[in-house]
């Protein structure tokens, strides 16, 4: 098991989430999209400049803007 | 903001139940809500509300109506933003509520059926794009799925109908169940449960879309494709628009039209003040649609002839790529320039709107979050996005004097709108805020859909179009006969002359702005300016001021003071612009 964040996991590498670190905003809607602890993520893309990363949780597809995905902490 | 709410709340019938379509953001809820209210629906769009809902009628029993309530997409109930309030608020005064919940989703979905179940109004569950769980590898079952939520469980497809007649048949007996409110740990733990029981995943080949989804979502692949679907949208709008006028409009006008126009100026005497008024100048003893400036004339010929049918092929492009998903794929992608101009990569779908027609792309600024991204977005679209009645007549009568013109104009445009985002995020306070949105599945648009909300908007469009362009060119008429126009063209002269090297005559044309850009430029036409003069005109015309229903529409979305700081800029833009283009070109 390793734990990085999520603008560290490759592109086509899935994870499981460990921890959203942030406010309850953040977790709140993050967590409305799926994105919570324990649930199994995969890296779709990711742009240049720091820009949008993609995921697939679940069969659903959600871009999340770079600084928000900072703070999540994935499980490999 | 509550006394909005209240306000539209007003409207909502008294006697009838009330049946309320919840469920999280694109699950298909107006698909259903179009299928229940069928074909007798008055659906009513509340643009006055802070977040617009639709209402429609609906057979219950057999002589039982009900009213449908399509309240928009939330993910929860805890009031957090503007539409879970809206939501809360219309929670309370509802008598059932339909849960559409995504099949393909289902997990998270869930969430807001358990929310739901806790308050105190029945709940029907509607599984609907039923259709979609197969290609995706998903099995649920349905009546699993009832036992354990306690509620009525329906599997639904609003693009096909499937399952409404019997989600119909189970509103009629529904009664309100008691359950033991959960926390929300409670609540996950409970639908972890719940999904164990009920639903199983199969593996699934990657069908054609998907892989579509994944090569557009790319930023290597994803960036050109971007780029080949914008091109490709704007040669096809062009095609079909130009098709539209050169085979169907123009011969109407000239062959049915002009013959009838030329019988009642006849029938006037070729002058005196009806005549004037209905038919316009003659030029050189003839009708011009273009330069006559009658009400008959050119006020039915520049909103049917001339711009009516770029606003066919844009919507129509648009409601293709709206309903096959492409939108926030492209948000996606320019996330990054975005960034750099003070908004996010969503601000496009505004922009984008606002080229059909600054006013629902007004609207559209609700997406946003913050005031300051709402400011920079308003402000950018007020300068330099213009709407396609004005890029229409640009088109018609700048590019008589060569494509390049046109092309040179809308470089400026999009030149000023750069600048101005860069400058904009660079002097104001704050950060543009992070992304976070569900990029949707590509589906294939169903043409019917698509026929559909083409109709509604081009109605739209005529309704609100021909009366404001008629009321335009009225007051032109009757401003050249009071010669209050000659006057105003002497006090603005300074400006016009002296600085953006324009003749005074372009007052008109300036005045007319604030109320149709179309008929402004088209009053260009008659006025004999140079290329450069025309260029000029034609810029400051887009940059200076939004058109009247527009500026309204932002006042409320942005309010009465950022709109006037917004307002001071964009006439400040509008003096450089000319100065500038004056001096170089």
């Amino acid at each position: 098991m390793e734990e990085m964040i999520l603008t560290e996991l490759k592109v086509n590498q899935s994870a499981v989430v460990k921890e959203v670190l942030g406010g309850y905003g953040v977790k709140q809607r993050l967590e409305s999209l799926g994105i919570r602890a324990g649930q199994k993520i995969t890296k779709i893309s990711s742009h240049f400049w720091r820009g949008p990363i993609t995921v697939k949780v679940g069969n659903a597809k959600v871009a999340i803007g770079h600084g928000m995905a900072q703070k999540i902490l994935v499980e490999v | 903001m509550a006394g909005k709410i209240i306000n539209s709340d007003k409207s909502l019938p008294e006697e009838e139940k009330k049946i309320l379509l919840m469920g999280n953001p694109n699950v298909g809820k107006s698909a259903i809500f179009s299928r229940l209210t069928g074909a007798r629906v008055t659906i009513s769009n509340y643009p006055g509300t802070t977040v617009g809902f639709s209402q429609g009628f609906m057979k219950l029993g057999k002589d039982e109506m009900a009213a449908v309530i399509d309240v928009p997409g939330i993910y929860n109930l805890e009031a957090v933003c503007k539409a879970e309030e809206v939501a809360l608020e219309m929670l309370k005064k509802g008598d059932i509520v339909i849960n559409i919940v995504d099949s393909t989703n289902l997990e998270r979905n869930l969430f807001l059926a358990l929310e739901l179940r806790e308050r105190n109004i029945p709940v029907v569950v509607a599984l609907n794009m039923w259709d979609e769980t197969r290609h995706k590898g998903v099995e649920i079952d349905a009546r699993k799925l009832e036992e354990e939520l306690g509620v009525p469980v329906i599997p639904t497809c609003g693009l096909t109908g499937e399952g409404i007649k019997e989600l119909v048949e189970r509103l009629r007996g529904v009664e309100k169940k008691d359950f033991k409110p959960l926390s929300r740990k409670h609540k996950w733990e409970e639908i972890g449960r719940i999904i164990e029981l009920t639903q199983t995943l199969h593996h699934h080949h990657h069908t054609f879309l998907e892989r579509l989804e994944d090569i557009s979502t790319r930023p290597l692949t994803g960036l050109p494709i971007a780029v080949l679907v914008v091109y490709l949208s704007f040669t096809v709008i062009r095609f079909i628009g130009e098709g539209l006028i050169g085979y169907v409009f123009e011969p109407l006008f000239e062959k049915l039209w002009l013959p009838l126009m030329q019988k009642l100026s006849l029938a006037f005497g070729g002058g005196g003040f009806l005549h004037d008024i209905l038919i316009g100048n003659l030029v050189e003893g003839n009708i011009d649609f273009g330069q006559s400036f009658g009400l008959l004339t050119t006020g039915l010929y520049v909103p049917i002839a001339a711009v009516l049918p770029y606003i066919l092929s844009f919507y129509l492009v648009l409601g293709i790529l709206e309903d096959f998903g492409y939108l926030p794929r492209l948000a996606t992608q320019v996330d990054n320039l975005m960034h750099r101009l003070g908004l996010h990569g969503y601000a496009i779908v505004p922009m984008i709107l606002g080229l059909g027609c600054n006013v629902p792309g007004a609207m559209a600024l609700r997406l946003l979050e913050n005031r300051r991204e709402k400011f920079i977005a308003a402000t950018l679209m007020a300068i330099a996005v213009p709407c396609m009645a004005q890029i229409a007549m640009i088109v018609g009568l700048v590019g008589q004097r060569g494509g390049r013109y046109v092309a040179l104009i809308f470089g400026i445009l999009f030149s000023i709108l750069v600048i101005k985002g860069l400058l904009m995020n660079r002097f104001m306070k704050g950060r543009s805020p992070e992304i976070l949105w569900e990029i949707p599945p590509y589906r294939i648009p169903q043409l019917q859909a698509v026929v559909k909300k083409l109709y509604m908007r081009v109605s739209e469009f005529l309704k609100e179009a021909v009366p404001y362009v008629m009321l335009g060119i009225f007051i032109v008429n009757i401003l050249y006969i009071l010669k209050v126009l000659d006057f105003l063209s002497h006090v603005f002269a300074p400006v016009l002359s002296g600085m953006w090297g324009l003749p005074r005559e372009t007052i008109s044309a300036m005045l007319i702005g604030f109320l149709r850009k179309d008929v402004a430029v088209g009053m260009l036409g008659s006025l004999d300016l140079t290329t450069k003069q025309l260029v000029i005109a034609c810029t400051i015309l887009a940059v200076y001021f939004p058109c009247m229903a527009t500026f309204v529409v932002m006042v409320r979305e942005i309010g009465a003071k950022d709109m006037a700081k917004a307002a001071g800029l964009m006439i400040l833009t509008a003096v450089i612009v000319g100065m500038a283009l004056n001096i170089l070109l």
